[in-house]
């Protein structure tokens, strides 16, 4: 038993108290909720002097659109993001969890975390999960061995290669890489191509949509461009749709005056010790 | 003497049984239609975006069919059953035409329609049906329809992907529900027109199956004029 | 395996039960009052289509390889074939399907050659007849598993529709079926968006381009092609077997 003086504490990791009620439910005709997925289009390249990423910001729940402008590229490390597509929650989680990770390892070693390193975590924890964690990634970054790329899927296998896509509008942005795609670009090159990739998503996927997120890894420095190019504009509404004062009824009014109280504090008493 | 039903249990290749096959004959294909009537003019608009699962099929599907001088009938959802559908009632208002020598009215085009989805009750077309047209005294009016043929006269309606998005917005807008002071004015035809436009800004914003453009059809005693007004892309 | 418990009986006295020689392994159907009950799916499929109108036609292309599963079988399937001197068409989806669709249009094409009016059917009239084939054996529940492209010139105009097994059909200046609507429609789209007015050699490389891109990506794709083109100057001509021009090294990196 747990009292306010001595709290339990919780034991980490997931709490899996629900499982069997949940489960009893759902045989019995309960409708399970859904999750929000980012539906996505994520991509990234190597070129010369690093990595680009490249997102969507569009998240949906269904077939409505949950999220107009959300984050995809997430921070891991100074030198390190990871873009995430799947379930909305898992990506943030586990990202947010192995950058912690990183984060004690960097202060522990006194070197700057290693793409690998990163790598290794993600996938070690998704494996372990089996592919319930519906999170899959992109990791980008430069380390001490030069730029790295991984795609990693949820069920914890990782490849490491020039450039990569995921999500939804995985198909989409890999036809723009298989056609524009060169080993060595140079930075203004490699952006506009991620661009192109990322709008073709947009464009062509449904689960994907509104604006470009890029961010440029290179050595020693990293460049977040948050809304790199508004995709699409939002048309322009022709009517007002302010609601004059007095829309909302007021059906009747009381007015209660406000009791003064007085206070007097006690002093806690001493305990027992024996 | 064997029974024939014995037999065929030994000889499959011969069985007279029902077959029992596997095959979705359905697709839903987005979509949405809006429509708003007047004391002498209707509108209704439907997005010209055409898709399945993720994917956009084209960007230029009109879902609107004139069915006479007066009458327009919107379609959202399954594509291939909105095909047949317009389809056999284009040919039906022909032969009324050849028949009678004069068009069906708007009435009767809705309660033939009616007619036509209950026919098909136990293998429905899956289409969210929305007629407009004038009525006999040149008023606006809007009839909608569940799949199977349930009919139901409005003055304003919003169908498909984006209806139910849509239908509370209009409830307010041009209903004037929930609001304290409506406005005793009638509804004229640049406010219906801008309010149609602003309704799909929204749907486009919010639902996945609508967007690309909209195509617009203003019905008056004068005719139908056409529109259309773009909506964003992704 | 045979199993003489549950077959009928013989049929003369010690004689050879019916079915005693053609029962295969695997191939027995347990007899019971039950329904039949299996799943339709296309067996031997081919992959994507893609089409593409120009200036003065229409060009479609298609693979010729048949997979049997996830096995490259036969790989010399023609798809796409010249109707008449109006129209060509693009198949994709299950072959036997399209043969047999293949069958009766060549027969519509004879019925109409004999009426010898001199006329000749239009892409229109072929893209709404099968659109009401296709329409018509969904509703049987039993389709014709193809996505079929129809490309031709109507009154001298480009013409350029798609049908597939639902019977759900539409037209547009760019049409991709299969992988093909998830990979080489993005790059035709923001092609055709760039410049709208292709003229035929543009498209021809364009298709060029996206057979290549399809083939790195699509595992149900082969290297050899055949490229169908309706020109208003030209007339028909379905040229190939046309080869991807492939370049793996990006493939060695890493």
């Amino acid at each position: 038993m747990s009292y306010v003086l001595c709290p339990e504490i919780p034991a980490p990791g997931f709490s899996f108290d629900n499982c069997k009620r949940n489960a009893t439910l759902e045989s019995k005709g309960f409708a399970v909720p859904k999750a929000i997925k980012t539906g996505t289009t994520i991509v990234g390249i190597t070129y010369k002097d690093g990595v680009i990423l490249g997102a969507d910001t569009r998240a949906t729940e269904d077939t409505t659109v949950a999220d107009k402008n959300c984050e995809k590229i997430h921070y891991l490390a100074p030198n390190m993001y990871c873009c995430g597509a799947g379930t909305a929650a898992d990506t943030e989680m586990t990202t947010q969890m192995v950058a912690a990770q990183l984060e004690l390892h960097k202060l522990y070693t006194n070197r700057e975390s290693r793409v690998a390193t990163a790598n290794q975590l993600l996938k070690q924890y998704l494996f372990s999960y089996q592919g319930y964690i519906g999170a899959a990634l992109i990791l980008g970054g430069v380390d001490i061995e030069g730029p790295h790329l991984y795609m990693i899927h949820p069920h914890g296998s990782s490849v490491d290669l020039p450039y990569g896509t995921m999500g939804s509008g995985s198909l989409a942005a890999i036809a723009v890489f298989e056609l524009g795609w060169k080993p060595d670009m140079e930075e203004e090159a490699g952006v506009q191509l991620v661009r192109d990739a990322i709008a073709a998503g947009i464009f062509n996927d449904l689960g994907s949509g509104s604006n470009v997120d890029i961010c440029v890894i290179r050595k020693g420095s990293v460049d977040y461009k948050r809304t790199y190019d508004e995709a699409n504009k939002k048309g322009v509404k022709q009517g007002s749709y302010k609601y004059p004062r007095g829309t909302t009824a007021v059906l009747s009014t009381k007015v209660l005056d406000v009791e003064e109280v007085s206070v007097t504090p006690i002093e806690a008493e001493r305990m027992d010790v024996v | 003497m064997m029974m024939q039903t014995e037999m065929n249990a030994y000889y499959p290749d011969y069985s007279t049984a029902p077959i029992q096959r596997q095959i979705n004959p359905y697709a839903d294909n987005g979509g949405s239609v809006v429509a708003i009537a007047g004391n002498d003019f209707v509108v209704v608009g439907a997005d010209t975006r055409l898709s399945s699962g993720f994917s956009i099929y084209t960007r230029n599907q009109n879902k609107l069919f004139p069915m006479s001088d007066t009458t327009v009938l919107g379609c959202a959802g399954c594509w291939c059953d909105t095909l047949t559908l317009t389809r056999i009632l284009k040919s039906r208002m022909q032969m009324y035409q050849q028949e009678h020598n004069k068009q069906m009215s708007t009435t009767a085009c809705a309660q033939m329609l009616s007619t036509m989805l209950y026919y098909k009750r136990f293998f429905p077309y899956y289409i969210s049906n929305i007629l407009v047209g004038l009525d006999n005294e040149g008023k606006g009016c809007v009839y909608s329809y569940d799949p199977i043929g349930h009919c139901e006269k409005a003055t304003y309606r919003a169908g498909g992907s984006a209806g139910a998005l849509l239908q509370p917005l209009l409830d307010n807008q041009i209903g004037q529900k929930n609001l304290v002071k409506p406005s005793s004015e009638d509804l004229s035809q640049e406010k219906a027109l801008a309010i149609l436009k602003d309704v799909f800004i929204a749907a486009a914003e919010r639902d996945i199956y609508t967007g690309d453009s909209v195509l617009i059809n203003i019905i008056t005693k004068d005719g139908t004029k056409v529109e259309t007004f773009e909506l964003r892309k992704d | 395996m045979f199993n003489p418990l549950e077959s009928a009986p013989p049929l003369w006295h010690n004689g050879p039960v019916p079915g005693a020689f053609y029962n295969f392994p695997g191939t027995q159907r347990i007899p019971a009052a039950n329904p039949i009950t299996h799943t339709q799916s296309p067996v031997t499929t081919s992959t994507s289509i893609i089409a593409i109108t120009y200036d003065k036609g229409v060009l479609i292309a298609g693979d010729l390889v048949a997979s049997y599963g996830s096995l490259a079988r036969y790989r010399n399937c023609p798809r796409v074939i010249e109707v008449n001197p109006n129209i060509i068409l693009g198949a994709g989806g299950d072959y036997a399907d399209f043969q047999y669709v293949k069958s009766f249009i060549e027969q519509k094409i004879i019925d109409e050659d004999c009426l010898d009016d001199g006329l000749k059917m239009k892409p229109k009239s072929l893209y709404c007849w099968l659109t009401r084939i296709m329409y018509q054996r969904r509703s049987k529940l039993d389709p014709f598993w193809n996505n079929l492209v129809v490309g031709g010139l109507q009154d001298g105009v480009p013409f350029l529709g798609t049908i597939d097994k639902l019977g759900t059909a539409y037209t547009d200046k760019v049409i991709c079926t299969g992988y093909g609507a998830h990979i080489a429609l993005p790059i035709l789209r923001d092609a055709l968006d760039k410049k709208t007015n292709l003229n035929l050699n543009d498209a021809k490389a364009l298709i060029k381009r996206c057979m290549e891109v399809l083939f790195y990506r699509d595992a149900r794709s082969f290297p050899k092609y055949q490229l169908g083109i309706i020109d208003k100057d030209d007339g028909v001509k379905i040229e190939g077997p046309l080869t991807v021009e492939e370049n793996w090294n990006i493939a060695y990196m890493t």
